[in-house]
């Protein structure tokens, strides 16, 4: 873990809004989900940062340190979830940065309780609602940072 | 937070420390607690970085243009500070920007999108701040990218060493509202989507303004760019680098920095006195006003200056 003194997770009170990175991993041109998702957050008052297609868990990890964001939301579509939503969260450990990680998309309901055991804090399918949506994401800060 | 601490995040984020830097940041965006004395921290290592502006209407290519330019800078640490306005609304925003950067840019380059969070005047103070705390951490160039839609957003961008404005073939029609603001503040006029038709059409009507309009010994140069491709992105450099020699042999550098921290006193005053205004409305003689001016005893006015007075005295009395 790089742990960078007097980096704590932020104990922000509801005057702030939350700041969300969301972004496609790899080799997947599904980006119409990951629109709306965009969209619904910033109508529920956070603030997206989209980094849209072909992202890599560096990619993604710097952005989020630059950015300070609260949460990491990625759409999978490409089956590669097993892979690439563990590797996702492992990247996050290893920077130290200690922010959620949210997925939605396809995921067969039997890979849900693999990726949940492997730190993903949520994951979401075809038809998630609005209010499923953003409660997935409060939740998953509130979860990681108790404080708030 | 404690000062050591303090300096030990500043220390981190001179050495590159992307969540250092990422952290303060946060603390001036909030304008929270700890921002004063970011802010000062900051100040006292600041001033050795080019802060460049890039302006112009939505969707003209001012993201494509600010990565590739972060790129061709050929510098060590460049940093972008990418603006988009909050949902008047709900007060979220999609920052987009970035999508038009990532590919152009090295991993060097620190981006950082903030959006303008509604608070009258905040961005005003804000962003300055944000400048400050890249350059104190040895970014440069900070380029700084807003939507040239408002006064307050040209405001910001003009707020820069060097100004680009950034328009399209057409661009007459589309920011029609802020020709002049736009045309006031520009050191240097790019064409973009100079693959599109009537790009020379463009830079015409731009030279006929400037043999109307231009004042003083710098006349802004017009440079035509296909962002898209890269092309002209070097010519673009070349200039802000004439410019940035321009400045600093004129004296206007000197100058141009004076006047904005000018205004940005100002307008932190001003956000000082607007908060104070609303706290004096609601404590008791301000609220005994009130009530008279609801009974049609005292008009706003008259209200107004009376409790006016009792913020900042006509006179003020010798320390
Ligand atoms: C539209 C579509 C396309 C479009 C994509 C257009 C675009 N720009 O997005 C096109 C035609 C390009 C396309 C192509 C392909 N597709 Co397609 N496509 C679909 C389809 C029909 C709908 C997807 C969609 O847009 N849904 C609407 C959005 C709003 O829903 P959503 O993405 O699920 O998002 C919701 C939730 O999942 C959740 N959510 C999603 N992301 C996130 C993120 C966060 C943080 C949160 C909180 C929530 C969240 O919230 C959203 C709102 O409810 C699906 C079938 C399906 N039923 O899903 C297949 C599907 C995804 N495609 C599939 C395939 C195989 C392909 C191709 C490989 C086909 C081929 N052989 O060429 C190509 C690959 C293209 C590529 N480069 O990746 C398969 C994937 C199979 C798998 N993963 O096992 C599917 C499932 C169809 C199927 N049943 O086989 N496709
Ligand atoms: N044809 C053409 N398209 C361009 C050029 N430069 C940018 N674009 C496209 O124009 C669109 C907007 O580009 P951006 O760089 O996001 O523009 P922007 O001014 O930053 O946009 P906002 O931040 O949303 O106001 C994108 O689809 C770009 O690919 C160009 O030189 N030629
Ligand atoms: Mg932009």
């Amino acid at each position: 873990m790089s742990e960078t003194p007097g980096i704590s997770p932020l104990s922000a009170d509801d005057q702030e809004p939350l700041r969300v990175v969301l972004a496609k991993l790899g080799f997947d041109g599904h980006d119409r989900g990951l629109k709306v998702v965009a969209r619904t957050l910033r109508d529920a008052g956070m603030e997206v940062i989209y980094l849209g297609l072909r992202q890599t868990t560096d990619s993604i990890v710097a952005a989020c340190e630059q950015e300070d964001a609260d949460v990491i939301g990625l759409s999978m579509h490409n089956a590669g979830h097993l892979t690439l939503a563990p590797r996702m969260v492992q990247a996050v450990e290893e920077a130290g940065l200690g922010v959620p990680v949210v997925i939605g998309g396809i995921v067969p309901a039997e890979d849900v309780t693999v990726l949940i055991e492997a730190g993903v804090a949520a994951v979401l399918g075809p038809g998630a609602s609005t209010e499923e949506v953003v409660a997935a994401v409060r939740a998953a800060v509130a979860h990681q940072s108790p404080a708030r | 937070m404690s000062a050591p601490l303090l300096d030990e995040l500043f220390e981190s984020a001179r050495t590159g420390n992307r969540r250092a830097l990422g952290r303060l940041l946060t603390m001036v965006e909030r304008q929270d607690d700890n921002a004063v004395m970011v802010s000062e921290r900051a100040h006292r290592d600041a001033g050795q970085a080019r802060v460049i502006g890039v302006t112009g209407a939505p969707g003209s290519g001012k993201s494509t243009i600010t990565g590739r330019l972060a790129a061709v800078s050929g510098a060590a640490r460049p940093a972008i500070l990418a603006i988009d306005p909050s949902s008047p609304l709900t007060g979220g925003a999609i920052l987009g920007d970035r999508i038009r950067m990532d590919n152009n840019v090295s991993s060097s380059t620190f981006i950082r999108s903030m959006a303008t969070r509604g608070h009258a005047g905040g961005l005003a103070v804000a962003v300055p701040d944000a400048v400050r705390v890249l350059d104190a951490a040895g970014c440069d160039p900070v380029i700084v990218e807003t939507v040239g839609v408002g006064q307050v957003e040209v405001t910001v961008a003009a707020a820069a060493d060097t100004t680009v404005v950034v328009v399209t073939p057409g661009w007459g029609d589309a920011v029609q509202a802020n020709k002049a603001g736009l045309l006031e503040v520009a050191d240097i006029f790019v064409v973009n989507k100079a693959d599109r038709p009537d790009a020379r059409g463009a830079r015409r009507d731009l030279e006929l303004m400037l043999d109307l309009g231009h004042r003083g010994d710098w006349r802004a140069p017009i440079v035509l760019t296909t962002a898209t491709e890269g092309e002209g992105i070097d010519d673009l450099w070349s200039e802000i680098e004439r410019h940035t020699s321009y400045l600093h042999h004129s004296g206007e550098l000197i100058r141009r920095r004076c006047r904005r921290r000018r205004s940005e006193v100002a307008d932190r005053i001003e956000l000082g006195l607007r908060d104070r205004a609303l706290r004096i409305i609601d404590d008791q003689s301000g609220e005994s006003a009130m009530v008279r001016v609801e009974r049609h005893e005292l008009s706003p006015a008259a209200a107004a200056e009376q409790l006016l007075a009792t913020l900042i005295p006509d006179n003020p009395p010798e320390e």
